[in-house]
């Protein structure tokens, strides 16, 4: 059948199986907009395109499909650039389509022209220009599959506004010719015997996860690789909900933010068993003092992740679920009584340092965030943004819903929170969706509260105001003299602007109103915004100061 | 132990890289070696004996561990597709010069002599200057680039190593 290129992108969509693409239109995109309502695709608007690209990407992660994201020339294209780019280190799989000026135009600086495939090169996974109408289903074919497969990431395709318009034949190309590209999947069964036998020597093994294990949907295997052997899980931030985090074998998040305990155990290991993580230096500090006394088994699907920073003494190449399918079987199954005790005393001991905003009076952050955690029974969908806010919520949500927390790890893009909601609401709808946003990254990103009353998005946001640029205060207060230059913020009446978009604003001020205010978000059937005027100057701990070993951290103050 | 960015007991490596033949994949390529701080010293590409394949021969200063990075972030790219390290194998290693050296007429005669030694090949003579044509290993050009320096160098191109293993053990006859 002869089709235009718009026809035919929205052809190629459907048939990958995407149902809603987020994004916003302009000169060189008309004639895809304009063939769109005959897709079955429902296209939503929204009020910046970074902010399309990070609702693609939270539509990603909480779906496991692509996530699509639509931009035209120009600036449509610059302004997506650190959406894509959040998505790239993460490993979130979306696609972006681009408009571009005429192919006879490339090249004149024409209006609205950039650059994007060179702007976007160091920052995809694979990006390509197509000019010629009858090369598009190839690209739109091929993006998808780069996207998904293997280690997962963001592929852009920019279309020059003639290859939109122009008529030829469609062919759904059925497969992909990429010979330099054939992803490992299958771990090699030596090196996951060899693992095996590690595992089973071990006295102090721990379990280091990462996203892999949520990309992989390794859940059930993963929870019983450690229970079989007994093995402690620490995790990387975006590793948390890999494993239900109310388990006794769960030691929630290590690293700059981690607990003592799971940093402990992990300079104390004598085996560390990586999964589905890159070691990033905020989980490891410094790679020369990290787990000095452990031996390393790298699981992973990218071999360039392989001994990329920390030194690796058993790499095995492929897909977290393959390889834990071939490996559990092969572990004996072990008690490790004495290190479990010993974690245990230390994770006893860390409970005597939160006693005392337990039992205050103050409106801290670890209140709003454990009430949260109990009210939805770490059940919620939670997208958190950049900052202290996050910190928080990684430490005092209990996240027991495998994939149930969406952050922006790699990048640490302040504003992604909020229309990463968007996405992950429109891609779960049967989920309750909370943001734990900061004062500063709401503020990037606040006009999406338009979207989200457009879409009727029922979505719950929580947000820990503290008059800061909160993590970088932090950082002045306890290495840089206190010199708060450029961290002091003001902020609107949230509540009211909540309401001025057309939603429920509540404001809490103190500890007594938390529960209530949660209650009534809860009851609400539709947006709310919470705004918890949280004590301003409050710390993350512990904290481990750059470059130190892990174990060197902060503690927490005993009393306030 | 750090791995990356560890620069001692580093060498000279020499990768033939082959890639399908799209655009941007040389800019892709070489954007990867600076984004990634690799340390290039030449980098030569031209077409395979494939159609549709191009071949890339890359000097890179790396150790070991550096080296082993290069190799996977060089797969990594999509529309590459075979890495071979060949600087342990024997190869036939090559480059290519033109040198426009001043010559007027009681220089002329030395000149011709050096180039001769070299086994080189005067390609032009203008009025008060000749070009030479050499190929040969970097060293032997470096040689000839030395001794004809106090003649005075007007102009000098070089194209970087080019190699390929002998007997057909190369990347592309593996590939
Ligand atoms: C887009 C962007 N700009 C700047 C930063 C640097 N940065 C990291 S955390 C932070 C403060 C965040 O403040 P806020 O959103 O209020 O959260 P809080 O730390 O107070 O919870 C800043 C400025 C960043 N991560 N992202
Ligand atoms: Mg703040």
């Amino acid at each position: 059948m002869k089709m235009n290129g718009a026809q035919i992108i929205w052809e190629c969509l459907v048939r990958e199986g995407v149902d809603v693409v987020f994004g916003i239109t302009g000169g060189k995109v008309i004639p895809l907009y304009h063939e769109l309502p005959a897709y079955p695709i429902h296209h939503i608007t929204m009020r910046h395109e970074q902010a399309a690209a990070h609702a693609a990407d939270g539509y990603a992660r909480a779906t496991g499909k692509v996530g699509v994201c639509v931009a035209t020339s120009g600036p449509g294209a610059t302004n997506l650039v650190t959406g894509i780019a959040n998505a790239q280190m993460d490993s979130s799989p979306i696609v972006a389509i681009t408009g571009q000026v005429a192919s006879g135009d490339l090249g004149t600086d024409a209006f609205q022209e950039v650059d994007i495939t060179g702007i976007t090169m160091p920052i995809t996974k694979h990006n390509c220009l197509v000019t010629n109408v009858t090369e598009l289903a190839q690209a739109i074919r091929e993006a998808f599959h780069i996207a998904r497969s293997g280690h997962p990431g963001a592929v852009l395709v920019d279309v020059t506004v003639d290859a939109q318009m122009g008529q030829c034949e469609f062919i759904y190309p059925e497969t992909v010719n990429l010979p330099g590209y054939r992803p490992h999947t299958r771990g090699n069964l030596r090196q996951v015997a060899q693992a095996a036998e590690m595992i089973n020597q071990a006295k102090r093994p721990v379990l280091m996860v990462g996203r892999g294990v949520i990309v992989a949907g390794a859940q059930d295997e993963l929870v019983e690789l450690a229970e079989r052997a007994q093995i402690p899980v620490a995790t990387t931030l975006l590793g948390k909900s890999a494993i239900p985090e109310s388990h006794p074998l769960s030691l929630g998040m290590g690293g700059m933010h981690g607990e003592a305990y799971t940093n402990l155990a992990v300079q104390q290991a004598d085996l560390i068993i990586g999964i589905g993580t890159r070691f990033d230096d905020r989980f490891t500090s410094a790679a020369s003092t990290f787990a000095p006394q452990a031996k390393i088994i790298h699981i992973d699907i990218d071999p360039a992740e392989i001994a990329k920073r920390v030194r690796v003494d058993l790499p095995i190449v492929g897909d977290a679920l393959n390889v834990l399918r071939e490996l559990v079987p092969l572990v004996q199954n072990a008690q490790h009584t004495e290190w479990i005790g010993l974690i245990d005393g230390w994770r006893a001991e860390a409970r005597e340092y939160s006693r005392h905003w337990e039992e205050g009076e103050a409106l801290v952050p670890q209140y709003v965030v454990r009430q949260i955690s109990e009210l939805t029974e770490g059940d919620a969908l939670m997208v958190s943004d950049v900052g202290q806010n996050q910190m928080w919520e990684a430490q005092y949500y209990i996240h027991n819903r495998f994939g149930g927390l969406i952050s922006s790890g790699g990048l640490g893009t302040m504003g992604f929170a909020l229309p990463a909601s968007i996405g992950a609401q429109v891609g779960r709808p049967e989920c309750v969706v909370w943001v734990v946003a900061g004062d500063g990254g709401l503020q990037m990103t606040i006009q999406e509260l338009a979207t989200i009353v457009q879409e009727r998005l029922p979505v719950k946001i929580a947000l820990l105001n503290n008059g800061y640029l909160g993590m970088v205060r932090q950082w002045q207060e306890f290495f840089y003299e206190r010199n708060y230059c450029g961290t002091p913020i003001f902020g609107p009446d949230f509540a009211k602007v909540a309401e001025a978009y057309g939603m429920a604003g509540i404001t809490v001020c103190d500890k007594a109103q938390v529960n209530e205010a949660l209650e009534q978000a809860m009851q609400i059937d539709g947006p709310v915004l919470i705004d918890f005027r949280i004590e301003q100057e409050h710390n993350v701990f512990p904290m481990v100061p750059a470059g130190r070993p892990i174990d060197e951290m902060i503690r927490r103050p005993r009393q306030a | 132990m750090t791995l990356a960015k560890e620069y001692s007991n580093h060498s000279r490596r020499t990768l033939v890289v082959l890639m399908e033949d799209r655009p941007g994949v040389l800019s892709n390529v070489s954007n990867m070696f600076r984004r990634r701080n690799y340390n290039i010293e030449s980098l030569t590409v031209g077409h395979s004996e494939t159609s549709g394949i191009s071949r890339m021969t890359v000097v890179v200063h790396a150790s070991d561990t550096v080296l082993e990075q290069v190799v996977k972030q060089l797969y990594k790219l999509i529309h590459v597709t075979k890495v071979t390290d060949i600087t342990d194998d024997a190869a036939v290693i090559r480059e290519l010069a033109l040198i426009r050296v001043h010559a007027i007429s009681t220089s002329r005669a030395e000149i011709k002599q050096l180039v001769d030694i070299f086994r080189a090949q005067i390609i032009d003579v203008a009025h008060d200057s000749m070009t030479i044509e050499i190929t040969g290993t970097e060293d032997k050009v470096d040689s000839l680039v030395e001794i004809l320096r106090p003649f005075g160098i007007k102009e000098l191109t070089r194209t970087g190593r080019v190699a390929m293993v002998r007997g057909g053990l190369s990347g592309g006859g593996r590939g």
